[in-house]
């Protein structure tokens, strides 16, 4: 069970008392739950809070170009990547789990290529036929 | 950890046959996650099918978005409220997102208190949880009221591409039946919390088995996935 959770930042692991419990519940003993300090919760939320705001003022101060799109992305990705690491736990998971669910989203970004391609395709026909619009 | 992974080579029983054999073949003493319960494997599952429909909803709106001549409706326009004497930028998006974000807070301490046995502020989290996210609902809910009177549809509205109107509906549309769904589970949740159903094994009401604090937890993974998905629908669609 050790191992599963070496990596456990403040992690508590099933004392006694909770191994009794899941024992006698028929739960195998080897799950271990997720208890964390109530204060990393409290950081993250915090940053959650920050980050939001940061994207929201990229829209208020009307940032354009590269510039906006960049930093969306950012504090996209950086907010995404504390509610999946922290608030659902995936990074005191083992790997197995982590890879089996974060690996086939980031496969989208060949559809995402493939749409690309296409959209830019359709625009250009229509633009032939039909001219560049209003 | 060694209970979890032998198999038992040498097993004098027969395995049976026919449909119990398919069924039994395919169920025991299979196990790729090795500490995680099968209840939270299957909602991580679940959740990862989930990612694929919005992913696909996101694309084709990137895609209808890409290939229009025609220009597209400005979000931080559309979405603006007239407060004060003076058009603030897609306000109500923004304070959806803080809402959204704060239930997510007081889910995770939800999930904490619920692995502490503490029934009462478990409960109480998760009824917080559950009115945050029906205030989500019931802005968007507004937003959806104040721009049909301003006659977005979905084959059209008053500012530019017509897929403005077809794709903020079903995206929001479809986001906002999952909010509302967190809302009905977290409430069944919380009662069940609070009634001590997880320390009394009393068995539920659909399946007759016997719950566990664990069930807080997988409804807490539900939850924070709608907050995760709203991130991507609040960067691409109304900040884009």
């Amino acid at each position: 069970m050790a191992e599963a959770t070496a990596n456990g930042l403040g992690q508590h692991h099933l004392n006694t008392g909770h191994a009794l419990e899941a024992a006698a519940a028929g739960v195998a003993p080897a799950e271990v739950h997720q208890e964390h300090p109530i204060k990393l919760y409290l950081v993250v939320w915090a940053w959650l809070f920050v980050l939001s705001a940061c994207s929201y003022m990229v829209d208020y101060f009307g940032l354009h170009g590269y510039l906006r799109w960049s930093l969306i992305l950012i504090f996209m990705m950086l907010k995404a990547g504390l509610i999946v690491a922290v608030f659902m736990h995936m990074a005191w998971e083992r790997l197995a789990l982590a890879y089996a669910i974060i690996l086939p989203p980031i496969l989208v970004l060949v559809f995402v290529a493939m749409m690309v391609l296409e959209a830019d395709y359709t625009l250009l026909t229509r633009v032939t036929f039909f001219g560049a619009g209003h | 950890m060694a209970e979890t992974t032998l198999t038992h080579i040498g097993q004098t029983e027969p395995r049976p046959a026919g449909w119990q054999g398919i069924a039994a073949d395919w169920s025991s003493d299979q196990r790729a996650f090795k500490n995680v319960s099968w209840g939270k494997a299957m909602m991580w599952i679940f959740l990862l099918s989930d990612t694929f429909i919005f992913g696909c909803f996101l694309l084709s709106y990137m895609t209808a978005r890409m290939s229009t001549r025609v220009p597209w409706p400005n979000p931080s326009e559309v979405f603006a409220l007239h407060i004060g004497g003076s058009n603030v930028p897609l306000i109500l998006i923004a304070i959806m997102t803080f809402v959204l974000i704060s239930s997510s807070g007081t889910m995770a301490m939800a999930v904490n208190f619920g692995y502490r046995r503490d029934r009462r502020k478990t409960a109480i989290l998760m009824l917080l949880t559950a009115l945050l996210g029906a205030t989500f609902v019931g802005m968007q809910a507004f937003e959806w009221t104040k721009l049909i009177t301003e006659g977005v549809r979905p084959w059209g509205n008053p500012w530019g591409a017509a897929q403005f109107g077809s794709t903020f509906f079903m995206i929001t549309g479809f986001h906002g039946t999952h909010v509302t769904i967190g809302v009905i589970f977290l409430i069944i949740v919380a009662r069940k919390v609070w009634r001590g159903d997880y320390d009394t094994g009393r068995p539920g009401f659909f399946t007759s088995r016997k719950g566990h604090y664990e069930s807080v937890e997988i409804m807490g993974l539900y939850w924070h996935f709608v907050d995760l998905v709203w991130v991507f629908i609040f960067a691409f669609f109304y900040l884009w």
